[in-house]
């Protein structure tokens, strides 16, 4: 038990810093390294390891396994979504200059969007693998 | 001294090709399935350093845009071997999931006992 | 390399997993040394961190041990040394390591290089690349996640059969 308590402790403390992080990544992937599959991973990551020490049902209370399911194909619309946007006004597909008034802010903002679903898709996907392996043991 | 230089200046490309021999190796030789699995990815971080490599710029800085520098590595190989390595942990985890399954069928996950055991039906 | 040559050499499956992590953090050390460090920063936060996982899980489910080989290695072994050495005296066509003048250098990354803060105001070359310039490269790579999360939640439902029922279980593997 008193291993399990450091760990646990220990642990309590990472996962707050561990999801800024990968919020920081996110939205610094224009400015510095980073973007969304690196958020993405971060984000499983702490997910994945309150999971591991606090055990699977605990995890599954705070992120239900049918949210996980729901967020898998809700990143590739969002990003498929911003394409057809472009078709929609007129430009080629994943055109993002229509999205502002001048193109260069345009182009900034569909990046931006673009990392957004990236971010949704990866981390559910890579916690949905987790959910799938654990309960399989059971 | 022609060929020292010549070996100098490629040994990063032998060093990369060692590891892609071994990940080789284990993919062909070794018969447990989470064995070969591994083996695929030392392969495949191998092929990254490979497409990698040639993008470096001996003194230029990573290819983040800032006023202080002109010179900057190559960024196209980043972005190729970026998605390779988002596809790479895909087909990690499809095949874990596959060798799962194979496990809970035949109750073992060396080749050579699956054969002789598809020989047997 | 010391790593490498103790995951071919090691035959007990936890041990392998462990070193593989190793591996995936020196292989980021390693990228972050050629001046990738996006593709550093994936590497470590996939190799050392996910991979790791699933493979520990996937051990989990099996618990296995490597056996030792019934037939003799030497032929693969040969085969994969005489691919090496032709691999290698094929690398040394390609250009010294860290010329500016190489043909990868030169044809679109100028382009790109020049032009990436006046399209999109974007400093970090490799994200205004990867999500615009080659977006759609981008969209095939998130459908291929998709597809992978699919494909194991596929085969993975349910609860499969009782750890303790070897051989071949009755019907299908386990209820939705």
């Amino acid at each position: 038990m008193k291993h399990d308590l450091i760990l646990r402790i220990g642990v309590r403390l990472m996962i707050p810093f561990m999801l800024l992080f990968a919020l920081y990544v996110q939205l610094h992937g224009d400015y510095g390294p980073g973007g969304g599959f690196q958020a993405g991973v971060i984000t499983a990551g702490a997910v994945i390891i309150y999971a591991l020490i606090y055990g699977i049902e605990e995890a599954q209370r705070v992120v239900p396994r049918r949210l996980v399911e729901f967020l898998v194909p809700l990143g590739v619309l969002i990003y498929a979504g911003t394409g057809v946007v472009g078709l929609l006004y007129g430009q080629n597909f994943l055109d993002y200059s229509v999205l502002s008034a001048d193109a260069p802010h345009g182009r900034e903002r569909g990046i931006l969007f673009v990392e957004a679903g990236v971010l949704v898709t990866v981390s559910s996907t890579m916690v949905a693998l987790f959910y799938a392996f654990s309960e399989r043991g059971r | 001294m022609e060929g020292l230089k010549n070996f100098f200046d490629h040994y990063n490309y032998v060093a990369t090709i060692v590891l892609m021999v071994a990940g080789l190796y284990i993919v062909i030789a070794r018969g447990n399935m989470i064995k070969k699995l591994v083996g695929l990815m030392l392969f495949q971080t191998s092929v990254y350093l490979l497409y990698i490599a040639p993008g470096k710029i001996v003194g230029g800085t990573p290819p983040v845009l800032d006023p202080n520098f002109t010179v900057y590595s190559n960024p196209l190989p980043h972005v190729l071997i970026l998605t390779a390595i988002v596809v790479g942990v895909a087909t990690i985890a499809l095949g874990l999931a596959i060798v799962t399954r194979i496990h809970e069928a035949y109750g073992t996950i060396e080749e050579d006992e699956i054969f002789a055991r598809e020989e047997q039906e | 390399m010391i790593v490498t040559l103790a995951i071919v050499r090691q035959r007990n499956l936890f041990g392998v997993v462990v070193l593989a992590g190793v591996y995936s953090f020196l292989m980021a050390s390693v990228l972050m040394v050629y001046d990738a460090v996006d593709v550093a920063m994936t590497e470590a936060a996939v190799g050392a961190g996910v991979s790791t996982v699933l493979l520990l899980a996937a051990l989990h489910l099996t618990k296995a041990r490597e056996y030792p080989q019934a037939r003799p290695a030497a032929i693969p072994l040969l085969v994969a040394l005489g691919v090496g050495a032709a691999l290698i005296w094929a690398t040394y066509d390609l250009p010294a390591f860290g010329l500016a003048e190489t043909p990868i250098n030169q044809h679109v990354v100028p382009y790109y290089i020049e032009n990436a803060r006046k399209d999109m105001l974007v400093g970090n070359l490799v994200a205004a690349i990867l999500a615009d310039y080659r977006g759609f490269d981008t969209l095939g790579e998130v459908t291929v996640v998709f597809t992978a999360g699919i494909g194991v939640l596929l085969l993975l439902k349910g609860r499969g059969p009782r750890s303790t029922s070897r051989g071949i279980p009755p019907g299908d593997g386990g209820t939705a």
